[in-house]
């Protein structure tokens, strides 16, 4: 494996606090130096990286990658594909796939999906319960031995709290986290969009934000009763913020994602019954989104996540009601950060990466988002500048749902390299 | 004609201008006069093709507008979604497309679903006319609705006009309170809290939530039919107590300062949300709404095929007047 030295770029490393223009060395799927006017060992490639940007590679807590059931829409390897394109070099695919990831065979059979693959790394997460039923527990023991490196019934929300007390307690057991989606399937019901004007306007049925809520409070206070991890997925409502704030002042073991699109849309994009802004959770309001931004700033959530969900065209291609929930991701995440919260001023360019890095590494414990020597040589380099619109036509997944088709974007993945391999390469190298 | 007075499409009232419905309820009136005679036809639309389809339950709605239809001389075909290539899972797009590979020039569509009529508009040539979707809107029920009180009260303007039951799933109550406003009436909306959909204040209406109170207020009562499903579905507890407490009853209406107006867009449930000496009594003119239906479908069809208000008289004698 020839090293590889990526020279002059604007290195940002959150994990240690770094942010200087200075080379980058990578030896043996490591990283192997860090500092200014590095020497290119025998046989290097070297890469100017001067006016771009080098960080650690972005990890993914939390995607729909469809393999197996739904090959149509997505694989391991396109989703993997799709990942290294939007310069994420490490993703963690949900098991609500068909058969249903609750056993260590699945688990296994994604890892070598994703071996075969060759582009980003894939962390399968397993499902909390058999079946994803909401009844038996998985085995976590062998799901962990098999590789997954967290669980959750995400598709299919636990309904049950003791369950959900029995999965906290039992994950402390491999020290994992326990991922939520946060939703009391009573209140949610029939809805289609965010219970408010909107819906009213669109007579669209309503998801309340308390839907999302209750479950936040009942999550935290399990989380506080047994000591057990808890990851809450894509919080939409500022009364979400609110209660995780205050659960980690209190030192609850608790984090949190947020997805691009609930850090960038209302659910005012619905207008029109727009089926590419149907989510769940959905789409809130604006005062949702701001207290969101400001929870992702101040650390009360702690990462980015995409949520990547990839629709046929045809699913998406109905009326509002039919049409599935979910919008593609990955290769889009990036440039919305960087345009929407960098060039916004909401979060700092070395923040963001934090929170699309070092975070997520940290919150899954898994290996990368930091370039600190002997870390997996997982890198992406990113030209900050570059002017781009989004055109799914050319996305690498093999779905096309997003609501941001035509959207300007500053920032574009120039080079994204795993374990010291090239894995994508934009149009600019 | 050299520009659409409506557009394409009726899909709702939300977006129409105050000018736009004023001149549809005009356009409606020459053509009321149709209905009366012997021989119940004028050839406004020969030669144009109109599919109804309907995915849904309907008797008065699909009635009036085959009567429309056939009384401007169109040809018309009706699909119903038991029977059709529907049940065979095929999905709403493929079949309008298919309707309009056979040349089709209008759909008239009742959906289930809210948004499903600009679904399809978007997607076909043909002339859409909502027939209610969903829980959004029903716009010529809208209409006739304000044809009516228009033909009661000479004017909407300052009228006050309570509409009274289950708000959050009706498309009736959101058409009806999108016209009104437009056209300058006072909105008020009466019914279980349970029923009512969030932010509706914000659209511009008072709230009632005692009968009594709206009966004081209102020159008129729209009365909504309360469904048996709301109660299995947990909004109601049970009809008899909507009965009691929101029952539009002649012992209510006594206590009115004035005498109330009332509507009904039907079918009624009597007895439940309104009582059979109301319904029938002598200011009801729930009869002269579904009468006023089919001139206010008229006048949208014609006003589509691309005529204009101020011929419609004109149209209702000589035939080809109306294509575009």
């Amino acid at each position: 494996m020839r090293p590889v030295l990526i020279r002059g770029g604007r290195v940002i490393d959150p994990s240690q606090g770094y942010d200087a223009v200075s080379d980058l060395l990578v030896v043996d799927g490591r990283i192997a130096g860090l500092g200014q006017g590095l020497g290119a060992p025998d046989g290097a490639e070297v890469v100017d990286a001067r006016g771009k940007v080098v960080s650690p590679g972005l990890i993914d807590l939390h995607v729909h990658l469809r393999e197996p059931g739904r090959e149509d829409v997505e694989t391991v390897a396109t989703g993997a594909r799709a990942a290294a394109a939007g310069g994420f070099t490490a993703v963690c695919p949900m098991p609500n796939t068909d058969p249903v990831t609750d056993n260590q065979a699945a688990v296994g059979f994604i890892v070598k999906q994703a071996q075969a693959a060759g582009a980003a790394r894939v962390y399968p997460i397993a499902a909390v319960s058999m079946g994803q039923k909401g009844q038996q527990l998985s085995e976590f023991g062998e799901l962990v031995g098999a590789g997954a490196v967290a669980v959750s019934d995400d598709g299919h929300p636990v309904a049950s709290s003791h369950l959900m007390r029995m999965a906290l307690s039992y994950a402390r057991t491999f020290d994992i986290p326990v991922a939520d989606h946060c939703e009391d399937p009573t209140l949610k019901g029939n809805g289609v969009m965010h219970e408010g004007l909107v819906s009213t306007r669109l007579g669209l049925c309503g998801i309340p934000a308390a839907a999302e809520e209750i479950m936040v409070a009942r999550n935290l206070l399990l989380a506080d009763l047994t000591g057990g991890h808890i990851h809450l997925c894509h919080m939409s409502t500022r009364g979400s913020v609110e209660l995780i704030r205050r659960a980690k002042d209190k030192g609850v073991r608790v984090t949190a994602e947020v997805t691009p699109h609930h850090l960038t849309l209302t659910h005012e994009a619905c207008e029109g019954y727009n089926t590419n802004a149907k989510m769940n959770p959905p789409l809130r309001e604006a005062a949702d989104v701001a207290a969101l931004r400001a929870g992702l700033k101040d650390g009360t959530i702690d990462v980015i996540a995409t949520d990547h969900a990839p629709h046929h065209y045809d699913a998406k291609e109905r009326e509002f009601d039919d049409a599935p929930f979910g919008i593609v991701g990955l290769e889009t995440a990036l440039g919305l950060g960087l345009t929407e919260l960098v060039q916004g001023g909401v979060l700092t360019l070395p923040e963001l990466i934090d929170r699309m890095s070092a975070a997520p590494a940290r919150v899954f414990q898994l290996p990368g988002g930091s370039l600190q020597r002997g870390a997996p040589g997982d890198v992406v380099i990113v030209d900050p500048e570059a002017r781009w619109r989004v055109d799914p036509s050319t996305f690498l997944s093999k779905s096309r749902n997003t609501p941001y088709d035509g959207r300007e974007l500053r920032g574009l993945v120039d080079r994204t390299i795993v374990a010291g391999l090239t894995v994508f390469r934009g149009k600019a190298c | 004609m050299t520009e659409r007075f409506l557009g394409k499409d009726l899909l709702c009232l939300e977006p129409l201008t105050a000018d736009q419905i004023r001149f549809i309820l005009d356009t409606a009136e020459p053509f009321k006069e149709v209905s009366e005679r012997t021989i119940k036809k004028v050839p406004t639309l020969r030669g144009k093709t109109i599919v109804n389809l309907f995915f849904e339950a309907s008797t008065r709605t699909r009635i009036s507008f085959e009567f429309a239809e056939k009384r401007l001389s169109a040809d018309t075909v009706n699909v119903a979604a038991s029977g059709s290539s529907v049940e065979k899972g095929e999905t709403l797009v493929d079949t309008a497309r298919n309707l309009e590979a056979m040349r089709i020039d209008m759909v008239v569509m009742r959906h289930p679903s809210s948004g499903a009529a600009q679904f399809l508009a978007d997607r076909i040539r043909s002339n859409v006319v909502n027939a209610g979707d969903g829980t959004h809107e029903h716009p010529t029920q809208g209409l006739l609705d304000l044809l009516t009180l228009r033909d009661k009260f000479g004017r909407i303007e300052g009228l006050k006009v309570c509409i009274c039951g289950d708000i959050l799933h009706s498309r009736v109550a959101r058409s009806n309170i999108w016209g009104l406003l437009k056209l300058g009436a006072q909105v008020a909306v009466c019914g279980p809290v349970s029923l009512l959909p969030l932010g509706i204040e914000d659209l511009g209406v008072t709230v009632f939530r005692r009968i009594e109170d709206a009966i004081q207020w209102a020159d008129a009562l729209n009365v909504l039919r309360i469904q048996l499903e709301r109660m299995h579905a947990g909004f109601l507890p049970s009809l008899r107590e909507y009965n009691r407490v929101f029952g539009v009853t002649v012992e209510r209406l006594e206590k009115a300062p004035r005498d109330l107006v009332i509507l009904h867009p039907g079918p009624m449930n009597r007895g439940v949300e309104i009582d059979s000496r109301v319904a029938d009594g002598p200011h009801s003119v729930i009869l002269g709404q579904v009468t006023n239906g089919v001139a206010v479908r008229m006048a949208v069809l014609y006003l589509l095929a691309g005529g204009r208000p101020e011929m419609a008289e004109a149209a209702k004698g000589r035939s080809g007047e109306a294509s575009e």
